[in-house]
């Protein structure tokens, strides 16, 4: 045993301030690297201590290092191997690991009587009420994860469910929740109290399906960092449940952090974050008829790539905006070399991100930087909103909603009151899109019928790279 | 039936812009208006008689009668010592009258007991005065029509062209003055194809100047030159001097000098010298549109063409009424704004507000007396201070933007918390309690480390966070083979099989996480550079 009790203990704090460093080195692009390098020696200090600490007797060492090394082989391959552009995917789906681990994790330890040895009735009483809370939000994770992971890589179809009274069937669910955690309470043996407890973990687990499934694709983003912040409080309420306070801080750290991103993200679309949680878009009371009410007049002005390619070299000032339609065709590389090419010209480039822009929170930046566009040219929405009547071309790529004027002059529209790129303020706007669908949230989009808008039709990595070859011509 | 609008012809020398125009009288009576026209009135502008009867006015024969029969009075130029004889007391003018340069007229309009709007006088910093302001309106007119002067003059062309018959450089122009008039002369220039270059005094119209074309050329002198209200101030003698040896050097190069400067209620500033003039090519031309205030070049003669040293130099004063359609379509919608801005009814009755910033700015003489120079508005010195305030906000990410709560919601979570805090206080045991104090003190850190993160890296926080919460690992390991030192409660049994193959798949399940997590953050926080 190298590490004793109180050894631990100091381990742990050092554990908990490096992770709060890094958290924090994470703020800023200059010191992230250092950031993640603090968590790693957090989280390698924690697991030391821990497996040579005084909980862990030498027997158990070798099923330790057997199952790190093949988890870890596992988690770094995917790592290496994972697509930018998958990147949602993989967060939700390491998501629904920590859940399921959170939920065996509160099995495990509701059998293992030695857990509450010595234990008075009221702390043995708190101690299952920690376990019951830790599967449930171990397990809501887990599921809700998994249909986020299929919805994010297109194995689910992006439209929100709604099933009637969605409403009824949730508050039911919790109704039930509780009562099975009375049940589960008043069990006097293990053998009784698993019944309930099982219940609770089905009815946790459909909960968690019916929830990510009834959010639109459009709110993506949100249900990803919430997701990540319900990994927390898994996390935190197994630290409860094993009075282990190194789990109850980090837990809390990523639980608040994630629900943090989730509020931000929401006000980046003006959106009420309980009814992001409660239900798909424009159902929440919503009246989708009142957006035929601003049917868009007039007609599109369609452009080729060699007309696009002109545009671009006389222009002064580029703004592009990109959104998922850039990440699906693979197109970042291809917009770094046209971007490269026009700074080469003395064009003034820069990119303007929509904080939703994508699938999950900053996703475009991290796209942009894996096509190694430097950060300083990537601004955010309230950075660039007011350059766009000085803007000479603004190129559109992939994007809809978030470039959607709609959300501006139609009070009746279902994205009103989102804040939006202001791109049909720029002297011309490309907007590059596969055909004239409207986006997630199923809104028609005024912007392709304006005077000043053009309309580059086709897959945007091919459409760019055209535009890139007649830029070099 | 609402108030008499009376267009009169125009009685300055020269002058043929008319105050109004068919397509605008038509709105005029739109907005409840009567209105009446002195026979002639748009003959130079292109606008007869019939035409205005066709939009509905009424046309007067004579000036005496258009007078006598209007309530409301639309002029271009300021009037005439006739013009005020005839006006009669209640009557309302609105025309241009600059009020600083003719006290004369200010005084006779005010014994006549008549409310004067100064279409000059009107606040341009204020941006709901722009579709008023009919100052840049017609400098836009006179900034197009100077150009067109200089390509007449000029005995060249001014685009650049390879032809069989040989190459034909770019006419290079240089303009004096980016104000209004200025930068409508640069993107007149550059769109027929010459080489353009600018100055101004005011530093910060340089982005203007290349937005539409043109090149900014700098004085190599350190000085502010914005005086407020969107003019320029008189430069310090040191700034002269640089300005002038730059001015000698663009003149020695261009083909064709068109200035701008002016300065309210002062001479207009000699920039081009005699010395200049002749350092310039044989055939170049110089535009001087501040010859009505004496000119900014000093062999100007204003009204006039002439050649000197073989540069031909345009003193014309009268550059608006060259364009009369053009520039008494655009005064006549100014007037029509100012209308709107009076008539909030739309009943053809004026009110003249003189709460209302722009409407005080404008009027000069009210009811016979005299009201002008108006109360300063909020200083010009917004625009300076906003990139400050840019920088400053940028470092502070998300928690900038938040105010203070309402202190009515701020009082129902204070109490709400309150409420938990006490039933937790109330029923959980002692060794509870700590690991709460740990939890709740660990939220608040998470909030406040997260709140500042910039958008750019939200996936990389997030993937780390991902990472971070496979600390639950923690949680599996103390169960797999846990030291038996509290012993086991009577009559039950560990069973230590199912719970370390719990752990174990926990433990796999972590691992992917925890190494998989921080692998990949790495790798994109690797991508991130400047």
């Amino acid at each position: 045993m190298l590490f004793s009790e109180n050894l631990a203990t100091v381990a742990y704090i050092g554990a908990t301030i490096l992770f709060i460093l890094s958290l924090g080195g994470l703020s800023n692009p200059a010191s992230s690297r250092r950031g993640n390098l603090y968590g790693m020696i957090g989280m390698a200090l924690a697991v030391v201590a821990t497996v040579f600490g005084p909980r862990v007797t030498p027997t158990g060492i070798g099923w330790i290092v057997g199952a790190m090394a093949v988890g870890g082989s596992i988690g770094v391959y995917a790592a290496r191997t994972v697509q930018m552009t998958q990147m949602p995917e993989l967060v939700a789906l390491m998501h629904s690991l920590v859940g399921l681990a959170a939920v065996l994790v509160g099995y495990a330890s509701y059998v293992d009587p030695s857990a509450s040895a010595g234990f008075t009735s009221a702390e043995v009483t708190i101690h299952h009420v920690e376990v019951y809370i830790g599967v449930l939000i171990g397990a809501v994770t887990l599921s809700g994860s998994l249909i986020a992971f299929g919805k994010l890589s297109a194995r689910i179809s992006g439209t929100p469910l709604i099933l009637p009274g969605k409403h009824f069937l949730n508050l039911a669910g919790l109704l039930l929740v509780l009562f099975f955690g009375a049940q589960f309470l008043g069990a006097h043996s293990v053998d009784a109290g698993m019944m309930p407890l099982v219940i609770m973990t089905v009815i946790a687990l459909l909960f968690g399906v019916h929830m990510v499934m009834s959010i639109g694709g459009a709110d993506m983003p949100v249900v990803v960092s919430m997701l990540n912040s319900y990994s927390g409080w898994a996390a935190a309420a197994t630290g409860f449940m094993l009075s282990n306070d190194l789990l109850i801080v980090t837990g809390a750290l990523v639980g608040s952090s994630g629900a943090i991103l989730s509020y931000i993200m929401c006000r980046a679309m003006n959106r009420n974050f309980i009814s992001v949680i409660a239900g798909g878009f424009g159902t929440s009371g919503g009246t989708p008829a009142a957006a035929t009410s601003g049917e868009p007049q007039g007609e599109v002005t369609p452009v080729s790539a060699v007309e696009t390619a002109e545009l671009l070299r006389d222009a002064k000032s580029v703004v592009i905006v990109p959104g998922y339609g850039m990440a699906v065709a693979q197109a970042q590389h291809t917009v770094y070399e046209i971007t490269k090419l026009l700074r080469e010209k003395g064009v003034n480039i820069r990119f303007g991100i929509h904080p939703v822009a994508g699938r999950m929170p900053g996703h475009m930046n991290v796209l942009l930087a894996e096509a190694k566009v430097p950060y300083d040219i990537v601004m955010e929405m309230d950075e660039i909103n007011d350059d766009f009547p000085a803007t000479d071309v603004c190129m559109v790529i992939g994007a809809n909603d978030i470039v959607n004027p709609s959300a501006q002059d139609d009070p009746g529209s279902p994205i009103a009151g989102m804040p939006v790129l202001e791109v049909w303020k720029a002297k011309t706007s490309i907007v590059m899109k596969r055909g004239m669908a409207s986006g997630y949230a199923g809104v028609d989009n005024p912007l392709f019928y304006k005077d000043n808008n053009r309309m580059l039709f086709g897959d945007a990595k091919k459409m760019l790279e055209e535009v890139l070859a007649a830029l070099r011509a | 039936m609402g108030l008499k609008i009376g267009i009169p012809k125009e009685v300055f020398a020269g002058e043929r812009r008319a105050a109004s125009v068919p397509e605008v009288v038509e709105k005029l009576i739109k907005l409840g208006f009567a209105v009446a026209v002195e026979s002639g009135a748009g003959a130079s502008a292109n606008c007869d008689d019939d035409s205005y009867r066709a939009a509905g006015a009424e046309i007067i024969s004579s000036a005496a009668g258009l007078w006598a029969a209007s309530d409301i009075v639309f002029k271009v130029r300021g009037p005439s010592s006739d013009e005020v004889a005839l006006m009669h007391a209640g009557q309302t003018l609105i025309s241009f009258i600059w009020p600083a340069q003719n006290p004369e007229l200010m005084q006779e309009l005010a014994a006549k007991q008549v409310t004067v709007l100064a279409i000059d006088a009107l606040p341009r910093t204020l941006s709901r005065a722009q579709k008023m302001d009919a100052l840049t309106s017609q400098a836009g007119v006179t900034g197009y029509r100077a150009v067109i002067e200089a390509a007449n003059a000029f005995g060249r062309f001014f685009n650049g062209q390879i032809t069989a018959a040989g190459k034909v450089p770019p006419a290079k122009v240089f303009i004096a003055g980016a104000g209004v008039a200025g930068l409508a002369a640069i993107g007149t220039a550059a769109s027929l194809g010459a080489i353009v270059r600018a100055n101004d005094t005011r530093a910060e119209v340089a982005d203007q100047v290349v937005s539409l074309g043109g090149e900014f050329v700098k004085v190599d002198y350190v000085e502010e030159g914005s005086g407020g209200g969107g003019y320029a101030k008189v430069m310090s003698e040191g700034f002269q001097q640089a300005q002038r040896e730059m001015y000698a050097k663009q003149a020695s190069e261009v083909d064709i000098i068109i200035t701008t400067a002016l300065i309210p209620g002062k001479p207009a500033p000699k920039l081009i010298t005699a010395e200049m003039v002749r350092s310039m090519k044989p055939g170049s031309v110089i535009v001087d549109m501040a010859a009505e205030q004496g000119g900014n070049c000093e062999l100007t003669e204003p009204g006039q063409a002439v050649v000197k040293h073989g540069v031909t130099i345009v003193g014309f004063t009268d550059l608006a009424s060259r364009l009369a359609k053009q520039s008494s379509t655009l005064y006549g919608t100014n007037l029509f704004r100012v209308c709107e801005e009076l008539c909030k009814t739309k009943d053809g009755v004026i009110n003249v507000n003189m709460e209302d910033d722009a409407i005080r700015g404008l009027t000069v003489i009210k009811d016979g007396s005299i009201t002008w120079p108006a109360p300063a508005l909020k200083p010009a010195a917004v625009p300076a201070a906003k990139p400050a305030a840019a920088v400053q906000k940028k470092p502070q990410g998300h928690g900038a933007p938040s105010e203070p709560m309402a202190g009515s919601s701020l009082a129902i979570m204070f109490g709400v918390a309150a409420a938990l805090f006490w039933f937790v206080g109330a029923n959980a045991p002692a060794a509870f309690l700590g690991h709460f104090t740990v939890f709740v003190l660990a939220c608040f850190v998470g909030y406040m480390v997260v709140w500042n993160v910039t958008p750019a890296l939200h996936t990389p926080l997030m993937s780390v966070t991902n990472a971070i919460s496979s600390i639950i690992a923690i949680g599996a390991l103390v169960q797999i083979a846990p030291p038996m030192l509290g012993g086991l409660p009577p009559g039950s049994s560990r069973p230590d099989e199912l719970i370390r193959w719990l752990s174990v798949v926990a433990i796999v399940l972590t691992a992917i996480n925890m190494f998989g997590g921080f692998a990949v953050t790495q790798r994109m926080l690797a991508m991130f550079r400047k």
